[in-house]
This record gives C-alpha cells, sequence and structure tokens, in this order.
C-alpha cells in the first residue's frame, strides 16, 4: 500500500473539548537500523546526530526523530527530502562498517496524541505505566494487542508508530477514548 | 498482572510483552554425529519440569526483541531475578530460592 492511501489520510477528531485529541502525522522518510552498538560512533556520523545509546532514548532534533528500541536496533525518522542524504550517507558507511538500514517509510504511519489527559488515554489500552515514561522516551510494545512504538516527545505529547493494517483500529480505539475523556464518562 | 524485568531495557514490564521460550542452558553437542540417538533425543525433547525453581528462556518480542533468562518458582510464578542471554546462572541464596 502506498503512503498516498493510508487509512488514516484526512482523518481528524472534531472534538473541541476533549482534554486529549489523535491526529495523523504528516508522511516521513522512516528507517529500521542494526548496527553493533561498537559502531554507533560511525552511524551517528552518517545519520548527522548522535544516536542514543540507551534502549528506551529518544533524541529530537526539528523534523528528526532517533529511537534506541533494541540492543542493536534504532527506529529513525526523517524528513522526506532528507531520505536520499541519509541513505547515501549510510551506503558510503557499508563499505567499512556492516549494518542494515531498512526504508520501513510506507509500512507505518503516525498518531499524535496531545493534550492535558493524553498519557491517561493511552493508559486506557496498553499495559506499562505511560506515566511513568520519561520526555524523551521511546518503548515498542502493545496498545490492545496491536504491535507499536510510543514516543514520549513532551509532558503532554506522545507520537504512536502502527502498521497501515492495524492503524484503523487504533485509530478508532483512540478516538472512543477521547471521546469518553470529553464526556466525562 | 504479571510483571517482568528485562535485563535489557533495565525496565519492568507487562507479561504481555514477553513470549515463553522454555528452559535455558541447554548446549548443544559440539559433535553432534558422535551422539548416540538416546543422547540426541534427550537433548532435543528431555526437559526438567520441576516444582519449584526454573531457570528458563524469555523474549521480550514486544519490546527489546532480546532473549535473556529468568529464575522463576513454578509454584509461586514468582520471578527471582532475570539476567543477561550469556551468563551463568546465578547462585540462589537460601532465602531467594527458598519458596
Ligand atoms: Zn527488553
Amino acid at each position: 500500500m502506498r503512503q498516498e492511501e493510508h487509512p488514516l489520510i484526512g482523518r481528524s477528531l472534531d472534538m473541541p473539548h476533549a482534554p486529549a485529541t489523535i491526529r495523523p502525522v504528516e508522511d516521513a522518510a522512516r528507517f529500521n537500523l542494526r548496527i553493533s552498538p561498537d559502531n554507533l560512533a560511525e552511524a551517528s556520523a552518517a545519520w548527522g546526530a548522535i544516536l542514543p545509546a540507551r534502549i528506551g532514548e529518544l533524541a529530537s532534533s526539528p523534523g528528526r526523530l532517533a529511537a534506541c528500541i533494541g540492543p542493536d536496533e534504532w527506529f529513525l525518522i526523517a524528513p522526506l527530502e532528507e531520505q536520499g542524504a541519509i541513505e547515501a550517507a549510510f551506503s558510503a558507511l557499508y563499505a567499512k562498517t556492516i549494518h542494515s538500514l531498512v526504508d520501513v517509510g510506507h509500512r507505518e504511519v503516525g498518531i499524535a496524541i496531545e493534550g492535558p489527559a493524553a498519557a491517561d488515554v493511552l493508559q486506557s489500552c496498553i499495559a506499562f505505566e505511560v506515566g511513568a515514561m520519561a520526555m524523551n522516551e521511546a518503548r515498542r510494545t502493545i496498545i490492545d494487542r496491536v504491535p507499536i512504538i510510543l514516543f514520549r516527545e513532551a509532558q503532554e505529547r506522545f507520537r504512536i508508530e502502527v502498521w497501515h493494517s492495524f492503524s484503523d483500529h487504533v485509530w478508532h480505539l483512540l478516538a472512543g477514548i477521547c471521546r469518553e475523556y470529553e464526556l466525562g464518562v | 498482572m504479571l510483571l517482568i524485568h528485562c535485563p535489557y531495557c533495565d525496565a519492568t514490564r507487562p507479561e504481555v510483552e514477553f513470549a515463553y521460550g522454555g528452559q535455558a542452558h541447554i548446549a548443544r553437542p559440539l559433535d553432534p554425529s558422535s551422539t548416540t540417538d538416546e543422547q540426541w533425543r534427550d537433548h532435543l525433547y528431555i526437559r526438567v519440569n520441576p516444582r519449584g525453581i526454573h531457570a528458563e528462556r524469555w523474549r521480550h518480542i514486544h519490546g527489546c526483541g532480546r532473549f535473556f533468562n529468568a529464575i522463576r518458582d513454578t509454584v509461586s510464578d514468582k520471578f527471582v531475578t532475570t539476567y543477561k542471554a550469556g551468563e551463568p546462572r546465578p547462585e540462589l541464596t537460601e532465602k531467594e530460592g527458598a519458596r
């Protein structure tokens, strides 16, 4: 499925009084990077910014997110217009440092969850303690049996990265919860 | 809800993020072609089934993705400790191992 046709295109919530709302995030380049932690400095040089070393850490710069989600695994998000340059930089790195950089841009969509009740809305269907996440923390986890990556970008702003085929389910799930919060039930 | 500590994430997470991987510390014979049928059968299929302390593999499949090992009490379902793959099975003090 192409990114221009994913299930959440054009969706929005009309809930002006809800203490948390959701919206689809504008399209971006996404990569899954596997590389030995010993070579993290070289990978950071190719990426153009420091890649976090500890699982759960999220490094953000304008338009970019880089999260360490496994012992040798990073999830990278960048503006679409930077995709070619990033691929070229890692391609050059491949000659001396073995790694895998996979374009997963068309696999996922992003959903932003914003507002004072954002953590509570997510907690309704995530088993681990969402409120205990630090700012700039990212974790792979499960939301209502759907695998996602959850980013906490600010106190009241989260981002979910979810596969296309699950995104409709996650959207309606969260929309229903936002509506319950709006109504105070 | 059962909480499990992942030694790679250094975080305690709900059981739904994990998958069970069977008994831990089973070394593959270095020279399989020299084992008897009975030895190979035992390697592949014969497992301990203790009532109490059990060393077992778990995978943080919906988290960091890594396999690690755990000591769990099969009676109480309590996780005594977890440790990284490749590390030796920890010596438990009497108190830790007690049911
Ligand atoms: Zn983990």
